[in-house]
């Protein structure tokens, strides 16, 4: 059974840990900011002075179901 | 290849944002409208309350300046809209990927369109469905301004435990899976997450800010629109991102073979 040896592995594997670790950390991190700004900014808490940014994305917020006025 | 992975669930994002807009735009603006309409009849009827009253004791109401408007209403309807729903899809779509990074071939004998299709279908459980059933969407009008901090913990309380217990539940299902075999795996891990969830919801205080006079069928558009652009996005984003890294894996398991000369 010379075609054994021959076989590709075509079962995909996981991807590894150590090797996602690092891009679900920080690709995360920044996303969850972007969450952050449609979904919180100049409401509860804020990073930036002012309200544009609430009022700016003011109808998305409350679309997306977050807590507003 | 995580990095390509997050490419990709970003411009599945982006394109999920698009749709979502589309069906906002036309199915969640009309009740924000008239919620907003109902918050200004409210004001009107407040203020001329209040000169009613100065009136009868004889004094004339000092005129208050309207609130200066920061954003007008066809920028927040229109381009501010477009902007908030497609930042927060393609974030979405960019977390999607990392869930799946993590998760490929952890969750069980899958392939990554049926992979993409469970994580979709547990995402928007755990983040949207079940912390909207506790604390629903609110058109502007409902809500309290000076409990916005007690109302925003709350809410991103109840995600994080829901998503947790999600993630709990995916866990106890490949442990059991085993002993018990694929569906009735599913059915205990399923059951443990609404128990742990019902309980949750249970115990956090609930939040009810609806005016007096509301109506119901605005309140009860915004939010069917509300959870029809969360089936939108989750929807796009499993099925696109599922088909696309199939194809991809395909392809290159294609090429392998043809390289060790099949
Ligand atoms: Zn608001």
């Amino acid at each position: 059974m010379t075609s054994a040896t021959f076989a590709p592995t075509a079962e995909p594997i996981a991807i590894p840990i150590r090797e996602a670790l690092p891009w679900v950390v920080f690709a995360g991190l920044i996303l969850m900011l972007a969450i952050y700004f449609v979904g919180a900014e100049e409401g509860a808490t804020s990073l930036i002075k002012g309200m544009y940014v609430h009022e700016f994305v003011h109808d998305g917020r409350h679309l997306l179901g977050f807590p507003c006025h | 290849m995580v990095g390509t992975l997050l490419i990709r669930g970003m411009l599945i994002g982006i394109v999920a944002g698009i749709l979502s807009f589309a069906f906002l735009k036309t199915v969640g603006e009309p009740a924000v409208d008239r919620a907003i309409a109902f918050e200004t009849q409210m004001d009107e009827a407040k203020d001329k309350a209040k000169a009613d009253e100065a009136m009868a004791k004889g004094m004339s109401m000092p005129k208050e300046d309207p609130e200066p408007e920061l954003v007008s209403r066809p920028v927040q309807a229109g381009i501010g809209l477009f902007t908030g729903v497609t930042v927060y899809n393609t974030a979405f779509g960019g977390l999607f990927a990392l869930a799946f990074a993590l998760t490929y071939r952890r969750m069980g004998d899958f392939g990554p369109r049926t992979t993409a299709a469970l994580l979709a279908i547990s995402g928007i459980v755990a983040v949207y469905i079940a912390p909207n059933l506790k604390y629903p969407a609110n058109p502007p009008s409902v809500g309290d301004p000076d409990t916005i901090s007690m109302r925003t913990g709350l809410y991103f309380a109840m995600i994080a435990i829901s998503l947790a217990a999600m993630i709990a539940a995916w866990m106890l299902r490949n442990r059991l899976v085993a002993r018990y075999g694929d569906w009735n795996a599913a059915l205990i891990a399923g059951a443990a997450y609404l128990v742990v969830v019902v309980i949750v919801a249970l115990a956090l205080p609930t939040v009810n800010e609806v005016p007096e006079g509301f109506p119901a069928v605005v309140l009860w558009q915004f939010r069917t629109a509300s959870m029809g652009a969360q089936i939108i996005m989750w929807a796009t984003i499993g099925l696109a991102f599922g088909a696309w890294t199939e194809r991809a894996e395909t392809s290159r398991s294609g090429l392998r073979l043809k390289a060790a000369g099949f």
